[in-house]
């Protein structure tokens, strides 16, 4: 029904004005945080939390919770994007740089991917590049909180320059792969990559 | 807000399945891949969003089907099925 | 046949606005008029999408309140404080507007007086939409399949349909209606004053031996505690059909 306009709809989102080229091409800017989950929120007991970094590594490692949190913070101030086309602004993450975990388990050579998996299943797949550099990180506080449940928590994966589905919540380690190996959604038709500045949102993309 | 209010049921997927499969996908029986457990894609638990749908079994929770118009295609992952049964149109 | 009655449900069509209806503070119903209607059952839902100048689109599904009747096909919709739908449909939209939408959707979640009874249905506030319908097209049809709604709403001024609903009760056709208010009782009100638990489902419900097809539908929190409740009492899970609402209700 191309042409159609609903007489006088203009929908929630905020005007991208002012936002001096934050926001992604096709992206809006909203206010809130939606909730999107592809399944029931596990239940962590954080006595039995870990976080692994194994696959093509010289020293598989898996850290606690306690052992996490001792490692020096760092935080994340910025926007970020979901493929479902909502951009939020100035968020707040603090956990600690995936360089940190990653320089601990040393990735061979032959690494060139990641996928991270978390409790409850979800996977997302990676180019390891985009995992190091300062721009990741496994984070477990929002904007000054502790991270939701239902937002991730007890902790999350956070790549911001990345579409948000890349974010795996309830992460629970990264394996390092010399292949890229489609995730959850991405062998459901979304992008490898997933760049919002390039609409990298679908397959062909 | 808890994950619990956000689960719908597979009937709420019935549109973007509808865009799949000529016949009515909520009333096929699926078999769950985790379980064993026979049921209609109507009664699995749903997880709808802007990227697609999953449905759950309500049983073990397997993602039985899963479903996404992205980008202008539809895919579709039924691997969590064992078997998927369309009925003849009443 | 059947690729047919598919493209005809997945059609994006024009609707008619012919009368908008305050029912009640919050609830706003929308008579709609819609060419090449294909018809539907009571229980099925439509897909409403709005477009904005730029491009911008926003769909929502609405469960359809009216019993089949032609061309004519009434959606009964929540305004939500902070939606970005519902003050579309329930403030802006008035008659001789049109509105895109497509349907009839979903096959599980339907009743027609040739499944039987008996028929219990359970509504949590804009849940009773769907039972509505089928409430209407039992009444249309001449239906003799004995029917029970057990309706939960805040309080009085959030009930849809009520004198409706009482003089469908009176007409001795085998219907019944019993409302509990949750929040607040008007004076004088004998009724339940608590949420939907197993006693007042096995007071006002079919016992388990009658197995009766229940229609639950509501806030999804609402119809799993009532889902529950009624396969503990040993009701066939199998006669159990529920429609969630999520998180807010509808």
């Amino acid at each position: 029904m191309s042409g159609f306009v609903s007489r006088g709809f203009r929908g929630r989102r905020r005007p991208s004005e002012g936002t001096g080229g934050r926001v992604p091409p096709g992206q809006y800017v909203e206010a809130g945080f939606p909730v999107l989950t592809a399944g029931p929120t596990p239940r962590i007991d954080l006595a039995e939390w870990r976080f692994r970094v194994a696959g093509l590594v010289a020293h598989p490692r898996a850290w606690t919770w306690e052992e996490i949190r001792a490692l020096p913070p760092s935080t994340f101030g910025g926007d970020i994007h979901c493929v479902t086309k909502w951009t939020k602004l100035d968020t707040t993450f603090t956990g600690v740089s995936v360089d940190t975990l990653l320089d601990a388990a040393e990735p061979l050579p032959a690494a060139s991917h990641a996928v991270a998996s978390s409790y409850g299943g979800y996977t997302t797949n990676l180019p390891l590049d985009d995992l190091r550099g300062g721009k990741a990180w496994v984070v477990w506080e929002f904007d000054g909180a502790p991270l939701p449940p239902e937002h991730g928590g007890p902790a999350r994966l956070l790549v911001p320059h990345l579409y948000f589905w890349k974010s795996a919540k309830w992460v629970m380690g990264l394996r390092l792969l010399d292949h890229d190996a489609p995730g959850f959604w991405e062998s459901l038709g979304y992008h490898n990559h997933g760049d919002p500045w390039l609409e990298e949102r679908y397959w062909s993309d | 807000m808890d994950d619990q209010d956000l689960r719908v049921d597979g009937n709420a997927a019935a549109g973007l399945l509808g865009e799949v499969f000529a016949l009515e996908a909520t009333a096929a029986w699926t078999t769950c891949g985790g379980c064993g457990a026979i049921g209609q894609v109507g009664a699995l638990l749903a997880y709808c969003h802007g990227m697609g749908a999953v449905l759950r079994c309500p049983g073990c929770d397997t993602a039985v089907v899963r479903v996404a118009n992205a980008g202008g295609r539809w895919w579709l992952d039924l691997r969590g099925a064992r078997s998927v049964r369309f009925d003849p149109a009443p | 046949m059947a690729g047919r009655a598919v493209l005809e449900r997945l059609t994006w069509r024009l609707a008619r606005v012919a009368a908008t209806r305050a029912e009640t503070p919050r609830f706003v119903s929308l008579d709609l008029e819609v060419a090449g209607w294909p018809g539907h059952l009571p229980g099925q839902h439509l897909d409403v999408r709005l477009t904005a100048e730029d491009g911008y689109q926003a769909q929502r599904s609405y469960s359809i309140a009216s019993a089949p009747d032609g061309e004519r096909v009434t959606i009964t919709v929540e305004r939500l404080d902070d939606g970005e739908v519902s003050p579309y449909l329930a403030g802006e939209l008035g008659a001789g507007d049109l509105l895109e939408l497509r349907g009839p959707i979903g096959g599980y979640f339907v009743w027609e007086p040739a499944l039987g009874g008996p028929l219990l249905l359970v509504a949590g506030g804009s849940g009773v939409v769907p039972l509505l319908a089928m409430v209407r097209h039992h009444a249309a049809t001449g239906s003799r399949v004995p029917t029970r709604l057990l309706y939960s709403s805040r309080s009085a001024a959030d009930v849809l349909a009520g004198g409706e609903l009482e003089r469908l009760a009176a007409a001795g056709s085998g219907f019944a209606v019993t409302h509990t208010l949750t929040r607040e009782q008007p004076p004088g009100w004998d009724g339940y004053r608590r949420r939907i638990d197993p006693a007042m489902l096995t007071e006002v419900g079919w016992p388990p031996a009658a197995r009766p097809l229940v229609y639950v539908c509501g806030p999804t929190r609402m119809v799993e505690a009532v889902a529950t409740a009624l396969v503990e009492l040993g009701h066939d899970p199998a006669r159990v059909r529920t429609e969630r609402f999520g998180p807010t209700g509808g």
